[in-house]
């Protein structure tokens, strides 16, 4: 009977939520025939913010490492993107999952050696990292970045000729789509034996080394998925602005991402989605405050942490109820 | 010959800046656990205070105290400034989090660090300011074939008298042993009746007093100053600090230095464009091999 009664409270939180979820997406998919082109675009950053946040919430949320180089995995897939595009006209579509790779295997390469790095160490080689990427690219290595003017005249993502995504609108529902896509992926991902073995390096390297997880291979594993991702945003990011260039991708961008993440709630993907609504709408709806507005949100960091210092939406930890294994609390004393 | 040894001497003065701001990264992390992503931004703002004292005050500051005694007035005042500063930062954005854990202390250490950025854009504009040669002596000397400039000189000295000084404070009184035994084990240094708080607050002052004087030093010596040299440097002198061995005030002095010499040694032999990448490189390199920076100590994992 006691079963039962949890099978049927899980029924009915699980079509609460689907309730909220079917009504967010209504308004998701409404909202661009409400307001005007400027906050559509607002939204689609919102959208490639909180890709980049899902991307370095593999790392820094589920993992635990210190990533604040991760616009440097941005900046490979933009690139990556960028160049193929205008050099060899390869659509961007195709290249989507090329930049992906791109980013991927160059996180591989790259973290292979500084992976047993621990804790602040590991943050300042990703710091340097993501700096020389930037460098490199303003310095156009082989004639082939364009230097600081950066590389243009990026097409639009299209399928043939029949469907292009060359305005606001289908800019938002094409980001939109894929956050949607990768939210699924990764709430599989979290409920996997990866993800699991992910958190557990997270709580305690140690012991999760002693339980046989390999903790070398799930790390790199972290940065090649969160690279992969993050390549993916820069795919298309460069596609939406038809530019990329260097200063896109400084320090102080990947430091937005990591606030992203420790501002939602580590680990948390709804958290990761109120930070990046956070960072990417606060400017804008504070615009009338012109030069101050960057005051006020750095104060609003600093209040926040101190007020809500777990996170807006910080994960809830997976547990096990005594009644559902069908035990009674206190039975063995008994 | 000649240029390396011009090269060489660019290279320390540049590195005793990395050095200066580097010791207030590392102390703080030494005892706090905390990278401060302020501290780069209050050296700017010392920069700044400097700037206001020499050119605006210039009628006073210089009047009153002579070239020379204007300059040294000003990174005293600015010194002190920063040290309120810092103290003030500490208050506000880290002493309420210290309890919950480091992550939340890194949000607020950059909240604070952005408000401090765009506070000087909004006191002193965005453009560039400049110290003014009626306020900083521009004299040009030949030793022996090696152009060196005067500022550079005072620059070394008065680093290298910091430096110095700071390292007499810290390996050698009684107070520098409790900020030691701090950055050891906070709680079992709590038990042996050190006082944390009031280290804590004098890491907070100290630190940041120095990269004020070195702001204003980077002012007289660069001339030009902008509002987001902050991260710059302090991105620099961070890496400094690991390269010397977090925590390690002998490390984050010789890190400092180190790292302004290969700087200049890298733009030179290598590429100006590439130096900051071959400083990184370095810098990776250096971790792969020794994780624990140059004068680090290995520590025990506690299991």
């Amino acid at each position: 009977m006691e079963l039962n009664k949890n099978i049927n409270q899980k029924n009915s939180l699980f079509k609460n939520w689907l309730v909220i979820v079917v009504a967010i997406l209504f308004i998701a998919l409404a909202l661009p025939f409400i307001i005007n082109a400027y906050w559509v675009d607002v939204l689609f950053f919102f959208g490639v913010y909180a890709l980049l946040g899902l991307s370095l919430n593999i790392v820094l949320g589920e993992v635990g490492l210190f990533d604040l180089g991760h616009m440097g995995f941005v900046a490979i897939g933009a690139y990556t993107t960028a160049i193929l595009n205008t050099t060899f006209g390869i659509p961007i579509i195709i290249l989507l999952p090329v930049s992906a790779i791109a980013a991927g295997a160059f996180a591989w390469l790259v973290c292979s050696p500084i992976i047993h790095l621990r804790g602040d160490y590991l943050c300042i080689v990703t710091i340097g990292m993501g700096e020389i990427v930037r460098l490199t690219l303003n310095n156009n290595p082989f004639g082939i970045t364009g230097g600081s003017n950066g590389v243009y005249g990026i097409d639009f993502p299209s399928l043939g000729n029949f469907f292009v995504i060359d305005n606001s609108t289908k800019f938002y529902y094409y980001i939109w789509l894929i956050v949607g896509l990768t939210i699924v992926g990764l709430v599989n991902l979290q409920r996997s034996r990866i993800g699991r073995a992910w958190n557990c390096i997270r709580e305690d390297e140690i012991a999760a080394e002693a339980t046989g997880i390999d903790v070398r291979h799930y790390k790199l594993l972290a940065f090649v998925l969160g690279a992969g991702l993050a390549g993916v945003g820069g795919n298309i990011y460069a596609s939406k602005l038809m530019i990329v260039s260097p200063e896109s991708f400084s320090f102080m961008e990947s430091c937005m991402l990591f606030c992203i993440v420790l501002i939602g709630g580590m680990g948390s993907i709804p958290g990761v989605l109120i930070g990046a609504a956070a960072i990417s709408l606060f400017p804008e709806v504070f615009r009338a405050f012109a030069q101050y507005r960057m005051l006020i949100f750095g104060a609003a960091m600093v209040i926040m942490m101190i007020f809500r210092p777990g996170g807006i939406w910080p994960r809830k930890r997976g547990t096990v109820k005594f009644e559902s294994l069908l035990i009674k609390a206190g039975e063995e004393n008994g | 010959m000649k240029i390396i040894l011009e090269q060489l001497l660019n290279g320390l003065t540049i590195g005793s800046f990395y050095a200066l701001i580097a010791l207030g990264y590392s102390m703080v992390y030494g005892v706090m656990k905390l990278i401060n992503f302020a501290h780069g931004d209050l050296f700017a703002l010392g920069s700044y205070l400097g700037y206001t004292l020499l050119v605006f005050g210039s009628s006073y500051v210089t009047v009153t105290f002579g070239l020379w005694g204007g300059m040294i007035a000003a990174m005293l005042i600015a010194a002190i400034g920063i040290g309120i500063a810092g103290t003030l930062i500490e208050r506000i954005a880290y002493r309420p989090i210290y309890s919950v854990g480091r992550l939340p202390a890194v949000v607020s250490a950059l909240g604070a660090s952005i408000v401090i950025q765009n506070g000087i854009m909004v006191i002193w504009g965005p453009r560039p300011q400049a110290y003014t040669s009626q306020v900083v002596p521009s004299a040009m000397l030949n030793i022996g074939g090696i152009k060196i400039t005067l500022m550079q000189i005072v620059v070394l000295i008065i680093s290298f008298i910091l430096m110095g000084l700071l390292f007499y404070i810290v390996q050698k009184t009684t107070f520098g042993a409790a900020i030691r035994a701090c950055a050891l084990d906070r709680s079992t240094a709590a038990l042996m009746g050190i006082n944390i708080e009031t280290i804590i607050f004098f890491i907070f002052a100290l630190g940041p007093a120095l990269g004020g004087m070195a702001g204003v030093m980077v002012g007289m010596y660069y001339r030009k100053i902008s509002f987001t040299m902050g991260w710059n440097y302090g991105l620099k002198a961070f890496t400094a600090t690991i390269l010397g061995g977090i925590g390690n005030i002998p490390g984050a002095m010789l890190g400092g230095l180190l790292l302004g010499v290969l700087e200049m040694l890298g733009s030179v032999y290598i590429s100006t464009a590439y130096k900051d990448v071959f400083v990184f490189l370095i810098l990776i390199l250096v971790l792969i091999f020794r994780p624990t920076g140059l004068l680090g100590e290995k520590i025990a994992e506690k299991v």
